[in-house]
């Protein structure tokens, strides 16, 4: 269809071009954690939610058995993804709406530009997506003479800041009501006099500024968050109106969806429209669920386009460990609960993708060849909160590991781990040799100790002892007590 | 070769490479289907002796910040006289909504209003298809009673007449009494956003004030 | 039964007084304990940083060398949760039969109160001390109040609770050193807490993750000093930790 498509039988990678060139999340992290506004920012909003999604989950007394089906649901989809992505398209196809294929986020973004244009439009609305944060669609659709307006509160916030999104739900959590009121008067070109910084005042705001465009736009583009195949029936969950407005006034409506978000029959919703808004608001229900098949006669657009995007998701699929990140439903709670997210912010991920479920769908869906997608499996402690709250059991740490060992297999060169990992597993290998080791470390104490701790280590070493002391190795290991006195202490313990 | 085909070759090529028993008729994929472990359950309220469900419908909208006035059918064109007379301008309303619901109505009403009118409109008037106690939600399938979606979406006040008989238990039974060839809007409280600092704040796009009226 | 105590390479080298107490507390409630000369790591190390490879001969050779006893005790959450969660998979010929270490390794809490039976550990311990439960502990092997259960049956013990209990400490192995500022911002966080609670001693099931912040706690001079569980437990009014 277009130069720019994968080739042919490439592995199926993915790209997610605006966020070419992004330091490695080390980098990135470091400026955030020093930015102690930032870093309040993120931590009022993720603690508030956290514990009222605690709450709302509480609630469910079979939530294990929710999450259970829920993990049942989309693994089964992954298996029979060709079967579903077929069945979807005829059913689409037969309630009126057209179908397009796209292998990557080029084809992906062609096809919508195309499709806009074919209407003489210039001007397109926009529901909060994250497919078309990932192809980079606004962009795109910029070049070729065509202005997107975000709708969602967040994204509107985040594109008048000329700013990146660091979160699944809520792309501007990193600003507080005082940034924002900034933002808008800043920016906002019909920003109403004498603005303060009162969410309900700023939500106005944005209601005034949009409602024209809403009224009189033509074309409208949306993700999808759920695609029935069994019925070719689309599900949009929103808070604002914002989606209602841009599936229901427009003549046109393009939506752009991961192949990956199908459920096989209007049954599967009933698991999904509980686990998500619990997981993702903290709320029974989120207060606007649209859906629709096809188009309705004299009820919303009357053209209907449905763009299914691949950009690495069949890559992903290949793996048998890391094709679970595609039953991803993009709640966000794994977000909240992570402390690395917490303290480095969305934009150190470098993917639209933030967070414990970025960390692991961006190195898998991009390739670990760049410096960014190679260091996110190892932004994290493996601590497990994401784990536990994710709404459809995505083992992220399982990922991680295995994205770890793919990261050194195949990733970037680090010639000096490499040595010191051969050499720590020589030691280990053998328990003369770890003997040998703890000797040594033990008549270097006196040397580098004092009062039991160390204070400063050699090089990579160095980063630990920067802000806290690493502890001296004892006169004498255990092995080496045990081996002197058969485990007596009295032995001379 | 098309991007269809290619990206359907490509997850053909993930199932071989898998070795898992490629599922070769729609038979294959509905016996798998079937063996989903689904042991949540149907309803989390409303067996005998949880109170009813009506009584939890309408504390779960109100929980939302709605208004909720719970009233009999005969009470049903007086009280929304009244909810009506409390703002100012012309209400929407579907030609299929009873014509006794407004008979005591003294505003100005416009059956059927054009797309294009709604944003002048103080508000609409609809009734619903089905309503979910546990979630406090209100689904409308935009028939005759509800009118297009358009209608309730666009002015700011959406009052939606729930009778007794449209509310169920929880959302399961809501999704089987629904019918997913028509469009579907699920509304539980009023527009709202969690976009600042991940706090709930109502009222942007959608209406800001939703009035149930619970007819028992 | 025949125990064997799996002490882990860490604490072998940096902490041989955790081994000692293990060994000195579980003698005390009348059993004996052996310490396989033979062990060396679990192979979380190599497994986590990405060296799936070196892991796979050390969990094998942990394999072997813990092949005939009956239970293993250790007194690290985190590894525990390494060979039961993953040596399976990474060494499968043992996988799911009784002979994998996965099915009779105990950390140390869960070795005392399910099969020992006992909470009650006769321990004596008069000081302040607040409990951080390790991330491997509270989320991988769910180990639950065990250790909280055993701590409160000391003598003389004040035992304060933690706030935010539950958060990470930052260690997370070379996370720690691939991400420093973040581990360094976690880490103060918590240690903000732990000197919230006024406690004199903060106890935990992990020395790595003690050592993390008990490096920061000598580091700010807070005055709180780290000691693991089985320390506590093994503490006396005659012989005191």
């Amino acid at each position: 269809m277009t130069g720019r498509a994968a080739r042919e039988d490439g592995p199926g990678r993915g790209a997610m071009p605006t966020y070419l060139g992004t330091p490695s999340f080390p980098d990135a992290a470091r400026r955030a954690v020093s930015d102690a506004r930032l870093r309040g920012n993120l931590a009022h909003a993720t603690t508030t939610i956290r514990a009222r999604r605690a709450e709302a989950v509480a609630e469910l007394d079979d939530w294990a058995e929710l999450r259970e089906a829920g993990r049942q649901i989309k693994d089964h989809v992954l298996e029979h993804l060709g079967h579903y992505l077929r069945l979807l398209e005829e059913k689409v196809t037969g309630a009126g709406g057209t179908v397009h294929w796209a292998r990557d986020a080029a084809e992906a973004d062609r096809i919508v530009a195309d499709l806009v244009k074919a209407t003489g439009e210039t001007e397109v609305v926009k529901v909060k997506s994250m497919a078309t944060q990932e192809i980079g669609l606004n962009e795109f659709l910029a070049e070729e003479g065509i202005t997107a307006y975000e709708t969602d509160l967040a994204e509107l916030i985040v594109q008048l800041g000329d700013d990146r999104p660091s979160h699944l739900l809520v792309p501007a959590v990193h600003r507080n009501r005082a940034d924002i009121r900034d933002i808008f008067l800043r920016a906002m070109e019909d920003v109403p006099a004498g603005l303060t910084d009162s969410p309900a005042e700023l939500a106005e705001a944005a209601r005034r500024h949009l409602r024209a465009k809403f009224l009189s736009a033509k074309v409208a583009v949306s993700g999808v968050n759920f695609a029935v195949a069994d019925t070719g029936t689309l599900v949009v969950v929103e808070s604002e109106g914002n989606g209602r407005m841009c599936l229901t006034l427009p003549e046109t409506l393009i939506s752009v969806m991961g192949i990956e978000k199908i459920v096989p029959s209007r049954r599967d919703l009933e698991v999904f429209l509980q686990l998500l808004p619990r997981s993702s608001t903290a709320e029974r229900m989120n207060p606007y669920t649209s859906m629709w098949t096809g188009v309705h006669p004299g009820d919303g657009p009357r053209n209907f386009h449905l763009v299914l995007l691949d950009n690495g998701r069949t890559a992903t699929l290949a793996d048998d460990v890391g094709r679970q990140a595609l039953r991803c439903i993009r709640c966000s709670a794994c977000l909240n609960v992570c402390p690395v997210y917490r303290r480095a912010g969305g934009h150190a991920y470098g993917s639209p993708y933030p967070g414990p479920i970025g960390a692991i769908l961006s190195p898998q869906m991009r390739g670990v060849g760049s410096e960014v997608d190679a260091s996110l499996p190892f932004a994290s402690s493996l601590c497990g909160a994401c784990y536990e709250v994710c709404p459809v059991a995505i083992d992220i740490p399982e990922v991680l590991v295995r994205l770890r060992a793919r990261v050194v297999e195949d990733g970037p060169r680090r010639p000096l781990e490499r040595v010191a990992m051969a050499a720590a597993g020589w030691t280990l290998r053998s328990p003369t040799r770890l003997a040998l080791a703890q000797r040594a470390a033990s008549s270097a104490r006196r040397v580098v100790a004092r009062g039991g701790r160390i204070r400063r280590l050699p090089g990579p070493l160095g980063a630990w002892t920067e802000t806290r002391d690493a502890p001296a190795p004892p006169s004498e290991s255990f092995r080496a007590w045990w081996a002197r006195t058969g485990g007596r202490e009295e032995d001379g313990g | 070769m098309s991007a269809r085909e290619e990206i359907l070759r490509r997850i053909e090529r993930v199932e071989s490479a898998r070795g898992a028993r490629r599922a070769t008729g729609d038979g294959d994929v509905a016996a798998a289907y079937a063996r989903i472990d689904r042991r949540y359950l149907r309803r989390h309220h409303g067996g005998a002796g949880d109170g009813g469900i009506l009584d939890l419908f309408a504390a779960r909208v109100a929980d939302y910040r709605a208004t909720v006035l719970r009233v009999r059918v005969s009470e049903v064109p007086g009280t929304l006289a009244e909810r009506l007379a409390a703002g100012s301008g012309s209400y929407g309303v579907p030609s299929g909504l009873p014509a006794e619901w407004t008979s005591a109505t003294r505003a100005a009403l416009v059956r059927d209003p054009p797309v294009s009118s709604l944003d002048g409109l103080a508000g609409a008037v609809t009734g619903c298809a089905v309503a979910i106690a546990e979630t406090g939600t209100i689904v409308l399938d935009h028939g005759a009673d509800q009118g297009p979606r358009a209608l309730s979406l666009v002015p700011d006040r959406h009052l939606i007449v729930v009778l007794a008989e449209r509310v169920v238990a929880d959302v399961p039974e809501a999704l089987e009494r629904l019918d997913p060839r028509r469009p579907l809007t699920f509304v539980s409280g009023p527009s709202a956003t969690s976009d600042i600092e991940l706090t709930r704040v109502e009222g942007v796009h959608g209406p800001r004030a939703l009035e149930v009226l619970l007819v028992e | 039964m025949r125990v064997a105590l799996f002490l882990t390479c860490v604490n072998d080298t940096l902490f041989p007084e955790t081994g000692k107490a293990t060994v000195r507390l579980l003698r005390r409630l009348g059993h004996d304990v052996e310490f396989p000369a033979g062990q060396t790591c679990c192979g979380q190390m190599h497994l986590n940083t990405g060296y799936r490879r070196q892991a796979v001969p050390l969990v094998t050779a942990f394999e072997e060398t813990f092949a005939p006893y009956d239970a293993i005790v250790t007194p690290s959450a985190s590894c525990a949760a390494m060979i039961r969660d993953w040596h399976p998979r990474l060494a499968p010929s043992s996988a799911g039969t009784a002979a994998s270490a996965g099915r009779r390794v105990h950390e140390l809490s869960e070795f005392l109160v399910d099969v020992l039976g006992v909470t009650d550990v006769g321990a004596y311990f008069p000081h302040r001390v607040t409990y951080h439960p390790t991330c491997h502990s509270l989320r991988t092997l769910r180990v639950g109040d065990r250790p909280l259960r055993l701590l409160g049956e000391v003598r003389g013990i004040d035992l304060r609770e933690l706030p935010d209990a539950d958060e990470c400490c930052g260690f997370g192995g070379t996370f720690a050193l691939k991400n420093s500022e973040v581990s360094a911002a976690m880490c103060a966080d918590k240690v903000t807490a732990v000197r919230g609670t006024g406690a004199e001693t903060l106890c935990a099931a992990d020395n790595s993750c003690l050592a993390h912040i008990g490096g920061a706690l000598t580091r700010t001079r807070a005055g709180v000093r780290t000691l693991h569980l089985a320390e506590i437990l093994a503490s006396t009014e005659q012989a005191p930790a």
